[in-house]
């Protein structure tokens, strides 16, 4: 396995995802197959292939520096669970 | 052990355009909480990001003026970290292929020219605005700012002392400025910075442990942070002790540092590639158009102020250090012949003022040219310098013309022999004393009449001529 459980507490816990001792097995199971695979793509030879950093040919696409209406903050805040003062109000985050 | 320290910055740049980096929402600081947003900086699924032209070449032109590189392929990659001030939980930036690289910034160390390496600039979101109260047992989130487009310029380890520290942030400053990207105001955040310190044995080329250093809200607080740093530093280490790699918090009341006690130091951002925004592809034409429009830098003007108008280099390097002053100056000098007499009172008189009141120099109430009349009013014997220094402060007071204030308060000279004369006169006969003193030689008894009479006549009195009537009268 090159997954181990250890691993997935650890990408579990950045991505805040709470998993089961059974959850954490699958996962370690199924991530392991992903990255068995990867190395089943790292026999080709890719020496003159430039490394592709997006999968669709086209590139500079921009806008123009204009600036349009934003939305109304009742809808900004619409889907907040808690909110002060037109903040979104979110557990103390403060590091002391 | 004699130590040699290691610094490097990293500096937060907002850049200056209208809209937001990847939408249409206004940059414009200090608006009502939550009401720049939009679903795009709000991070709503299913939104698309679209890259906001000006920000990169805003971004292209800050590079060049920073002697960067411009690599011709370029992208944009995830950030991924959970943090409130980011609705998406990832933040757009660059990671492996940043817009430049390799530049440099000139500082001058002891008169010496020293070179401080760029690594890299790149471009990404600004967050949003967290607020803790006091006591409170939650904090709150405002996401104006998010999306804001922002460059990071991030330094080689190149800096050995606090004040290199200080020169190279104010030459960066000043250069944004100059260029027009940035307003580089750090008490609304458009310009933030993080450092990162280390000591080591000198003659080592190995790196110490290294200490980054946050919450530094002024230049002054990030060389106070460095020194004390420094001075922490190298006490354990002359005791033998070890540095702990940690990121620790200016206490800008105390002037310490202290430890940064922090829930997630996570620093695994599992960056790759943002898959709804496309690659950069900058054509050398580009390049050379974004190029063609920057302006004369501050180098290259204080050079030129040295050749062209003769000034010595610290004149020069005071005038360049900030484009509106050097605007101003240049405003006055195609008016008047003499550079460095214009130098003279923009340095002293000017920049005295405007410290003193903490004006800006955008804020100054009246035009070069005022200032150019009332130089012309001094060497046409309608002023006296000292009297002219009443009137320039008066023209900072109310932004009126010299003349105007001359007229209005009387001040103009008296050149008026005989009226002189009778007052000369008349100071005599109050100050036998000094009149006795100055005739057994005391010259400095001559200097105090010469006073007198400029107190009787509220100093407008052509002192010359003063000075020439004392002496005929007493002979």
């Amino acid at each position: 396995m090159k997954i181990s459980i250890e691993t997935v507490e650890h990408v579990a816990n950045l991505a805040r995802l709470y998993l089961s001792e059974e959850e954490k097995a699958e996962m370690a199971q199924t991530l392991s197959s992903i990255l068995d695979y990867m190395d089943r793509l790292n026999e080709l030879d890719t020496t003159d292939v430039p490394p592709t950093a997006h999968i669709v040919p086209i590139k500079n696409v921009f806008r123009e520096d204009v600036v349009k209406e934003s939305l109304p903050r009742e809808e900004v805040l619409k889907n907040a669970p808690e909110k002060e003062r037109g903040f979104f109000k979110v557990p103390r985050i403060i590091e002391d | 052990m004699e130590f040699e320290t290691v610094i490097g910055l990293e500096v937060h740049v907002e850049l200056l355009t209208k809209s937001k980096v990847f939408c249409s929402c206004t940059t414009e600081f200090g608006g009502e909480v939550n009401t720049h947003c939009c679903p795009v900086c709000l991070g709503m699924p299913g939104v698309l990001p679209v890259l906001n032209k000006k920000a990169v070449e805003y971004a292209i032109k800050a590079a060049l003026a920073l002697n960067c590189e411009i690599p011709e392929f370029s992208k944009f990659d995830r950030k991924n970290y959970f943090y409130p001030d980011l609705p998406k939980a990832y933040q757009i930036s660059q990671y492996d292929l940043p817009l430049a690289r390799k530049g440099y910034i000139e500082i001058e160390v002891d008169g010496k020219p020293k070179r401080i390496g760029i690594n890299r600039i790149h471009l990404e979101e600004d967050a949003g605005k967290l607020i803790h109260e006091e006591g409170k047992s939650y904090s709150l989130v405002d996401l104006n700012r998010t999306g804001v487009p922002l460059i990071e310029i991030v330094s080689e380890p190149d800096i050995r002392t606090p004040e290199e520290a200080w020169l190279y942030l104010n030459k960066l400053k000043t250069i944004l400025q100059y260029i027009e990207v940035s307003d580089c105001k750090m008490e609304e955040g458009s310009l933030r910075c993080d450092t990162n310190i280390s000591l080591r044995p000198k003659g080592s080329d190995k790196f110490g442990t290294k200490v980054e250093l946050k919450n530094l809200g002024s230049f002054r607080a990030v060389r106070r942070s460095l020194e004390y740093e420094e001075r922490r530093q190298r006490e354990i280490l002359e005791q033998g002790g070890v540095i702990v790699q940690e990121t620790r918090r200016w206490d800008e009341a105390r002037g310490i540092t202290i430890p940064l006690r922090s829930k997630e130091e996570a620093h695994d951002y599992r960056y790759f590639p943002d898959p709804d925004l496309v690659p950069i592809v900058i054509d050398r034409e580009w390049v050379e158009k974004l190029k063609s429009e920057l302006p004369e830098l501050p180098d290259a003007k204080k050079k030129r102020y040295m050749e062209e108008y003769g000034l010595p280099a610290y004149d020069a390097g005071v005038l360049t250090a900030s484009k509106a002053l050097a605007n101003f100056f240049e405003e006055c000098v195609s008016q008047y012949h003499d550079p460095k007499t214009v130098s003279n009172w923009v340095m002293s008189e000017m920049l005295g003022i405007l410290n003193e009141t903490g004006r800006e120099v955008d804020e100054i109430p009246f035009k070069p040219e005022q200032l150019v009349k009332m130089l012309k009013m001094i060497d046409s014997g309608t002023i006296s310098g000292k009297i002219a220094k009443e009137v320039f402060r008066d023209m900072f007071d109310t932004g009126k013309d010299p003349e105007a204030i001359v007229k209005e308060k009387g001040l103009t000279q008296i050149s008026d022999e005989k009226e002189l004369e009778k007052i000369a006169k008349k100071v005599i006969e109050e100050n036998p004393k000094s009149v006795e003193d100055y005739k057994k030689g005391k010259e400095k008894a001559l200097g105090f009449l010469v006073g007198q009479v400029m107190k009787e006549t509220r100093g407008k009195a052509n002192p010359q001529l003063v000075n020439k009537i004392l002496k005929e009268l007493l002979g």
